[in-house]
């Protein structure tokens, strides 16, 4: 390895990814995330911390998950298409490896409440289980709008014994669910510890969120070896919302010589004014605590995002994607609503894998004329999550009632 | 000197009342700072009306649904501030989120504030460890920054903040946000004392104040009493004119 090549190795101090980052939250705020900051320092240090998140993710959440290859997909396509299995976790997504390792960090600094927001709820759904499995009190901010198309999660979330609680204001959705939340912890912040779902928020949560994940990247780049003998892929693809289940599988590979290609949600088209392309259509702000791309008005309102999936109907995302986008190190593609659904029935259909709405958007990408994948490129796509939940969703859209 | 170093250079102490700009009305905001005034307000915070204000709690928030369905912009305060100048010396702050000032331009805001005759800015979202430029550009201008403290604020971290802001601090009176019950004043008399020990600055108190009671219990622990959710709260039950007067009047008492 050329030892003058540096190393990637952000953020910075004040979890800065260059102008994105940062704490912008309010002065109340500030002890918690110092607190917070420096309990994970010392827990990413300390050798029983690590092994109690790595039992937990083996024997509660079913790690290590598969790199499977999509033999007919890879046939119809002409490349090979790995898909890695994070749709097989306990709660059905990445989310829950991320739950687990904030619950272990609020019960070191023994936080009795646990809060958090979610949009298409599946990380309400994983905080929610890992709050019953260490008998912590959790509330789960959702959106009214959000509610409505994810009913199964609420009843999941519920089951669990954890209370969702409606957000009228605003869109009623994701960003709305997240004000509330901050507000919650604002007022509560002595006794509850608020586990973010994506790698957005203040500093240290990109931070810590995108370690947590990484495990995902991790068991990629071993696996892909013990299978091909091949040292690394030619290229990575993820749908990005806030970007958590992309930073997990991309950060291992950030300093390898692999193509990055992260997939937003482009609704109903980015030339109309209804999608969630932050990164494609966006501008430099701040929101929900940090300094990213935002979609927003020309007098700095936020603007309401869309897209037919929950998950990724966010007007924000995570301050290192905005960076990585900067620097060029990764690249940032959209699929609409129209493209994510044709590629859910694909995948469904060749493969026998029903994937998230979230998720077929990346799916989508393999489709895309404009991918520039060369034959025969070994592609690892992270299959963030399974379709349960959007079954629902899924039956309206083709006009089927269930 | 700028107008709020002067009004906190006596021991008297004031009273600061909070509007949201464009509310009830597009261009009501002229009209109920001037009653605020007239009821003896010391000190104005015109708000900036912005679609996520997470320091805020329902009836500010409300507030600012009703002024950003009214149509106000940033551009449009600052004519509005400059008309309500033309009647009176108060002194104005200028309540807001980074966002949409980020999105204006640091500096251009900063411009627009000077030449609005602003006296000084407060954004909840943009703590010491973000805004030391930020706060030199406004001081460059005679604006003075208002940086917020908390109840959890460690003692060297109060001296820092009340160095960089300079002129006036704003202490939040409880772990929370705007509109937050303060019935129980429990460990306040010690989170003020030890504010009023750091502070390198005058401060004032705010965040669920609602009575002339809390004025003057706030008053004989700081230099002034904020209040915001009280007065909006009087607008959104009732928009006749004399009521923020009337209620401002009887916060003086
Ligand atoms: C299955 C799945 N994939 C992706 C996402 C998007 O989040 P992120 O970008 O943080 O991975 C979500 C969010 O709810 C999800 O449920």
């Amino acid at each position: 390895m050329d030892s003058l090549v540096k190393k990637y190795n952000m953020p910075d101090k004040h979890g800065h990814f260059e102008e994105f980052g940062g704490k912008y939250v309010p002065e109340t705020l500030i002890p918690a995330l110092d607190e917070l900051e420096q309990e994970y320092f010392k827990s990413k240090k300390d050798k029983n911390f690590q092994k109690e998140f790595f039992n937990l993710l083996k024997y509660y959440g079913g790690r290590p998950t598969p790199l499977y290859l999509a033999k007919n997909i890879s046939g119809e396509l002409g490349f090979n298409v790995w898909l890695k299995r994070e749709d097989l976790n306990h709660t059905g997504a990445h989310k829950i490896n991320n739950a687990l390792g904030q619950i272990l960090l609020a019960r070191k600094m023994g936080k009795k409440r646990i809060i958090a927001e979610t949009g298409a709820g599946q990380h309400g759904v994983a905080t929610a289980a890992a709050a019953a499995k260490f008998g912590l009190e959790c509330i789960v901010y959702m959106g009214e709008e959000d509610i409505e198309r994810q009913k199964l999660n609420v009843f999941k979330i519920n089951l669990m014994g954890a209370k969702v609680i409606p957000v009228t204001s605003g869109s009623k959705t994701l960003k709305d669910a997240t004000n509330e939340a901050i507000r919650d912890w604002v007022t509560n912040v002595e006794d509850t510890f608020y586990i973010i779902g994506s790698s957005v928020g203040p500093h240290p949560y990109p931070m810590l969120v995108r370690d947590f994940q990484s495990v995902i990247g991790t068991e990629t780049k071993k696996q892909f070896k013990d299978i091909t003998n091949n040292e690394l892929p030619d290229r990575l693809v993820a749908c990005v919302g806030g970007g958590s289940n992309a930073l997990g599988l991309f950060y291992p590979f950030i300093d390898d010589d692999v193509k990055i290609v992260g997939v937003e949600a482009a609704g109903k088209g980015i030339d109309t004014n209804q999608h969630a392309a932050t990164l494609t259509k966006g501008e430099f702000g701040v929101l929900h605590g940090a300094a990213s791309m935002l979609l927003q008005s020309n007098d700095g309102q936020i603007a309401l995002p869309y897209s037919l999936s929950a998950g990724l109907d966010y007007p924000g995302i995570g301050p290192e994607h905005s960076y990585l986008q900067k620097t060029k190190r990764v690249e940032y593609s959209s699929a609409t609503d129209n493209e994510a659904l044709e590629a859910f029935k694909w995948l469904s259909e060749k493969e026998g894998i029903i994937p998230a709405l979230e998720t077929a958007h990346a799916v989508a990408y393999l489709k895309n004329k404009n991918n520039n994948i060369k034959k025969n490129e070994h592609v690892i796509l992270n299959l963030s999550g399974r379709g349960d939940k959007d079954i629902n969703t899924i039956a309206k859209e083709l006009g089927i009632e269930l | 000197m700028n107008r709020i170093k002067q009004l906190f250079s006596n021991d008297s102490k004031k009273l600061i009342v909070f509007i949201t700009a464009g509310f009830p009305e597009k261009d009501s905001t002229k009209d109920l700072v001037l009653e605020a005034i007239k009821g003896g307000a010391d000190m104005i915070e015109i708000g900036i009306p912005f679609s996520d204000p997470q320091a805020d709690g329902p009836v500010i928030q409300e507030a600012n649904e009703i002024a950003l369905k009214n149509g106000i912009t940033l551009l449009e305060i600052f004519e509005q501030v400059k008309d309500i100048r033309r009647q009176t010396h108060v002194p104005i702050a200028l309540m807001g989120y980074y966002n949409p000032i980020l999105k204006m331009g640091t500096m251009d805001f900063i411009k627009k504030c000077n030449d609005a005759e602003i006296d000084g800015v407060i954004l909840p979202d943009l703590p010491l460890d973000e805004s030391v430029e930020f706060c030199n550009n406004l001081k460059d201008k005679n604006i003075s920054p208002i940086l917020l403290v908390a109840p959890n604020t460690a003692e060297k971290r109060i001296k820092k903040i009340s160095k960089l802001a300079g002129d006036l601090i704003y202490a939040v009176s409880i772990l929370g946000i705007t509109g937050n019950d303060l019935s129980s004043k429990n460990n306040l008399e010690n989170y003020l004392a030890k504010v009023k020990e750091n502070s390198e600055t005058p401060f004032m108190v705010g965040f669920g104040i609602s009575s002339n009671d809390d004025v003057e219990w706030f008053n004989s622990f700081s230099n002034g009493a904020v209040v915001g959710s009280a007065v909006i709260k009087k607008v959104l039950k009732d928009r006749k004119k004399g009521v923020v007067e009337n209620f401002v009047k009887s916060l003086k008492k």
